[in-house]
């Protein structure tokens, strides 16, 4: 496969283990030329997209996200995002994210005080951005969800600064597309499974979209939302 | 107070034996290190005669017992290495810790080999999580005895066995267990970032002091690129990578993995090593990068007896010597002596042996993964292991003696509970239940409810490779680089097994492979762990080998060597062994893993097979455990053999079946019969199903006839055995059965099919609508109406949501959720 024109950074920390994953995933789109970007790295070699992947960096020992916001690339990944550039977080990228204060709010401990791994719905709350631009609003995706830390939250004032602002990107729902506490796998607040930035340009979510990208491992659910960053750089290239 | 030798495990014969070969009194280095490359754990002193049995090699063994795992060659160049490895005893003493360590160990034997670690797979036992229903044990051995095993008088093996059920005390100590031991392979492995795809887990009340926890681990490995870890190379740098080394797991393997249990558990703990997942997460990633830059001779693991072990085998394994250098050893606590260092079982840690002109090579890419890399030793020609401290000489031993252990030819004796005869059915008359009841009952029973609340603490889906997820007969994972698929499982069964050690491992054998053949894999070779009481015990002596006997003559007739293994001996507390549990992990392959077959029953009107028509008994089944086995769930009678000719037979119709996409479904019959074979195809698959057991051999009909096709084998009978006894028809079990479902339009090519393998087959109906209905007689379904109940009743009708949710919410229940 020739590599496509859309540079997809994807971060590794020490203990990063879904980075392979995200790399195979975009590897089945032809516009996408994912490469590794290491966290004691300072330069993002010229990204349109920068991924924070799964995994467990630095073991998750302190707290999840909170040692691998000091690697060296962090400060390069904030600025990126400041300058609008494309971030996507998922799971510990945002765990992460939330610990730089790049994205609103913590993660918890999920509820049931288990780690949870098993497909999940999620219903589309925002289709205006560069991550959901290939998703109806209210439609329902399933993605699967795998964390111990993923019970999201923000302090009051915060959470309806959020919800007046539509940072929302998705809410884990029923099969129904309703965001119903039995559906909410980790207790997260108003069942939120993914927040933007004011921006519109980063996006952290606890489900893993690069799971369901090909049909004989579980789905391919999570398509829409790389098509939808690799839509985006080309229109704002064309544009 | 008894001598140092015999505190650290060693017989005073052992002890002479070593003062022989030393020529002088050892050190206490040295004598640190014998006692435990002499311990059962390390050197199998005990077993290491017996397991000699095993079929070893075949046409896709590259690497066969003796090496960190074993490999076989899967073709496209690429090779597949896996291992199974007990941490039965420092679970038991720190559940969480204990698996944690468990699973690290047997990822770092992965790649010790130079594979990438692809999936985990743990088999589990603990005592029972909740009491047994309350009933009577019912009916009476041949001997007028119970059913409880004792044929003529207390039996030699076991404590008499108690008739009370296990107080809370107990359970609730189970259950703590389990939720610990899950806890803890999920937070190991799923920071590795390695799936937990399979596995098993069975409550038996003799696993109450005892625990078994048997993690394996598999990898892929290009064939040209595996390491071993034979040192090589006078003058060689011998290198230590990864954690630091502390007073963690000092005498680990002597003292918790090779005595039996009793009331100073608790001060045992101290034993128990603690897990880093983290570190070893780097670990694996820069010994990968090391390889793949060539920059090592050799490769191991530091596992049971840390750097001595680990040592002395790559000196043994090379016919070279090494020296150590003890004091420059990293470590965490300062003042650790000489001894301390040579034994901790600090994990985390592997030991390579590298060329001078490379060693720079080596510590950059350690530092990249900030990494301690330390040169702390040198390969030499001496054939011995030199152990130095502050520039003195504190050991020196022959590395091939280390190794080498005395070994022992222990005497058998037949367990006094072993029957020679099945039970009489006759004198375990039916319950007064209903069918129903007890189909309900059954599904609902801890051994067979569903595990979800087990796997969905596991990554079961990290490296996208997972295309059958657990739950199924065995998990499929796809070969990314050659489209193939790669099946694995682990099956044993204690209760079986202790009623007969050979058939109950001749069975482990063809159920696992059974079950990776259900997905469309063929099985191509097996690791297993052998988990026994005391081989002091001439009982369990007799278990150990005709277990081993059984398993190696299933071993030979599938065509699936022994490529690496484990034996776990001493596993008793206060008295009581436990059953005899030899687990197999079996690999199967495909070279299509598009062309593979699930569980679940898929579309109404399907046609529902049963192959095989091996007779169902009462024996070791679960049915027998929960209704007749009284307030400790014990076995009785004699569990049938596996006609090996038909099981072959069978698999490789399965095979062909799947491969020709005939199959829609097809599901191994196992614990619970087929009563509860069919109810967990439904609740799979979310539909119903209506079918008649009047048909089968053991009922009455004709085998290898469908009524409609007509096309009989010739092998046909009246009135089968248990025409009278719908509920042992229903539930009792018997190996070589699986349930399958084709669409109508293939029945005719896969009856074909089937008799061209012959293969005896069985129509039983059809899938569809919102109920399993099962009659045993051939009258109407409809005809079951809800007032029926006793034992006079021949079927049952349960909607699937009702066995959905008893089946799924089985477990959470018993553990209080």
């Amino acid at each position: 496969m020739t590599a496509g024109s859309v540079r997809f950074g994807i971060v590794v920390f020490p203990g990063s283990n879904c980075e392979y994953d995200t790399h195979h995933a975009l590897c089945t789109f032809p516009e996408a030329h994912p490469y590794y970007l290491w966290h004691k790295d300072r330069d993002l070699q010229g990204a349109d997209c920068v991924i924070l992947p799964g995994g467990f960096s630095y073991g998750d020992y302190l707290r999840t996200g909170a040692v691998a916001r000091f690697s060296p690339i962090m400060q390069e990944v904030a600025a990126f995002a400041k300058a609008g550039g494309l971030i996507l977080g998922i799971c510990n990228g945002f765990q992460t994210l939330t610990e730089a204060h790049i994205l609103h709010g913590a993660l918890r401990r999920n509820r049931g005080l288990r780690f949870v791994c098993h497909p999940q719905y999620l219903r589309v709350e925002r289709t205006d951005t560069p991550f959901t631009g290939r998703m109806r609003v209210g439609q329902v995706i399933q993605v699967p969800v795998n964390h111990n830390e993923g019970n999201w939250t923000a302090g009051a004032d915060r959470l309806q600064e959020i919800e007046d602002r539509g940072l929302v990107a998705f809410r884990y729902c029923d099969a129904g597309g309703n965001a119903i506490d039995a559906a909410n796998p980790n207790g997260a607040t108003d069942n939120v499974a993914g927040i933007l930035n004011e921006g519109n340009n980063v996006l952290g979510m606890m489900p893993h979209p690069e799971r369901v990208c090909e049909e004989i491992v579980g789905g391919i659910d999570g398509r829409a939302l790389f098509r939808s960053m690799i839509d985006s750089v080309l229109e704002r290239r064309g544009g | 107070m008894p001598e140092l030798y015999e505190q650290l495990g060693l017989t005073r014969w052992e002890y002479e034996k070593i003062c022989a070969i030393q020529g002088r009194e050892p050190t206490h280095v040295e004598l640190a290190v014998f006692s435990l490359m002499w311990s059962e754990h390390c050197g199998y002193k005990h077993s290491k005669p017996l397991l000699k049995r095993f079929p070893t090699t075949g046409e896709h063994v590259l690497q066969g017992p003796g090496e960190n795992a074993g490999i076989v060659d899967i073709g496209g160049g690429v090779a597949v290495a896996m291992k199974i490895e007990s941490h039965n005893h420092p679970s038991a003493v720190e559940p969480y810790q204990g698996a944690a360590t468990g699973v690290g160990g047997i990822i770092r034997d992965i790649f010790a080999m130079g594979a990438r670690p692809i999936c985990g797979l743990d088999s589990l036992r603990f005592g029972e999580i909740e009491p047994l229903p309350a009933r009577p044990a019912r009916g009476a051995a041949p001997d007028g005895g119970t059913p409880n095993g004792a044929a003529g008088g207390a039996p030699a093996l076991a404590a008499p066995v108690a008739d009370t059920p296990p107080s809370e005390a107990v359970t609730s100590r189970q259950r703590y267990l389990f939720e610990q031991v899950v806890a803890g392979i999920g937070g190991y492995g799923n920071c590795m970032g390695i799936p937990t795809v399979a596995g098993e887990v069975y409550f038996e009340d003799p696993y109450a002091g005892n625990c078994l926890v048997n993690a394996m681990t598999v990898g892929l490995v290009k064939r040209d690129e595996i390491i071993r870890s034979k040192a090589a190379g006078v003058g060689n740098h011998v290198v230590l990578i990864g954690s630091k080394t502390g007073r963690d797991g000092i005498g680990g393997a002597s003292v918790l993995a090779s005595q039996v249990f009793d009331e100073t558990l608790e001060q045992k703990r101290p034993s128990v090593q603690v897990g880093d997942p983290f570190t070893e997460k780097k670990l694996l990633e820069a010994c990968l990068e090391l390889l793949g830059a060539d920059l090592l001779v050799a490769l191991q693991d530091l596992g049971a007896a840390g750097i001595t072990s680990s040592s002395s085998e790559m000196a043994a394994k090379g016919e070279v010597g090494i020296d150590l250098h003890a004091d420059r050893v990293p470590l965490r606590e300062a003042d650790m002596e000489s001894w301390e260092i040579m034994i901790s079982e600090s994990q985390e840690r592997m030991l390579c042996i590298v060329a001078p002109d490379r060693w720079e090579g080596v510590k950059a890419i350690c530092d990249r993964w900030d990494l301690d890399a330390t040169v702390v030793g040198e390969v030499t020609d001496t054939k011995h292991l030199r152990v130095f401290f502050r520039g003195e000489m504190v050991g020196d031993m022959d590395a091939e003696a280390l190794t080498e252990p005395p070994t022992y030819d222990i005497p058998q004796n037949r367990p006094a509970h072993e029957v020679d005869e099945p039970l009489d059915p006759e004198a375990y008359p039916a319950p007064e239940a209903s069918l129903e009841e007890i189909l309900l009952d059954l599904v609902g029973s801890p051994n067979i409810a569903s595990r979800r609340w087990v796997w969905q603490q596991y990554d079961h889906q990290v490296q996208l490779n997972t295309v059958i997820v657990p739950g199924g007969d065995a998990a499929l994972l796809r070969v990314k680089k050659t489209g193939a698929g790669i099946a694995v499982c682990t099956d044993g069964n204690g209760r079986r097994t202790y009623l007969d050690p050979y058939r109950g491992g001749k069975a482990a054998v063809c159920e696992a492979a059974r079950n990776v053949s259900c997905v469309g894999a063929k099985p191509i070779a097996i690791t297993n762990c052998l988990n026994f009481g005391n081989p002091d015990n001439s009982p369990t002596a007799y278990q150990l080998a005709h277990a081993i006997e059984g398993m190696a003559e299933a071993c030979e007739a599938l065509g699936t060597p022994v490529i690496s293994g484990n034996v776990s001996l001493y596993n008793e507390s206060f008295e009581q062994p436990i059953y005899p549990t030899p687990v197999v992990g079996m690999l199967g392959v495909m070279s299509d893993v598009a062309a593979n077959c699930t569980v679940g029953f898929k579309s109404e009107g399907d046609v529902v097979l049963l192959m095989g028509d091996a007779t169902p008994v009462l024996d070791g089944s679960e049915y027998q455990k929960r209704w007749f086995g009284g307030p400790r769930g014990r076995p009785a009678g004699r569990i049938p053999d596996v006609d090996l000719d038909d099981e072959l037979a069978l698999q490789s119709a399965l095979r062909r079946a799947i491969e020709a996409r005939l199959l829609r479904s097809a599901h191994d019959c196992s614990d619970g019969g087929l009563a509860v074979a069919l109810a967990e195809c439904c609740v799979a698959g979310k539909i119903g199903v209506t079918v008649t057991l009047a048909e089968v051999p053991w009922v009455g009909g004709s085998v290898g006839c469908a009524s409609s096709a007509g096309a009989a084998q010739g092998r046909t009978s009246a009135a089968g055995p248990l025409a009278g006894r719908p509920d042992i028809a229903f539930f009792g079990e018997a190996p070589t059965l699986a349930v399958v479902s084709v669409a109508p339009q293939d029945v005719e090519t896969f009856e074909d099919l089937c008799r061209a393998e012959g293969v005896p087959w069985t129509q039983l109906g059809a899938v569809g609508g919102g109920d399993l209905v099962i009659t045993s007689i051939g009258h109407e379904a409809e005809g079951l109406g809800a007032g029926d109940s006793g034992s006079g009743q021949s079927g049952v009708r349960v909607p699937v949501v009702t066995l959905d949710e008893i089946y799924e919410s089985a477990l959470c229940r018993a553990l209080g959720e």
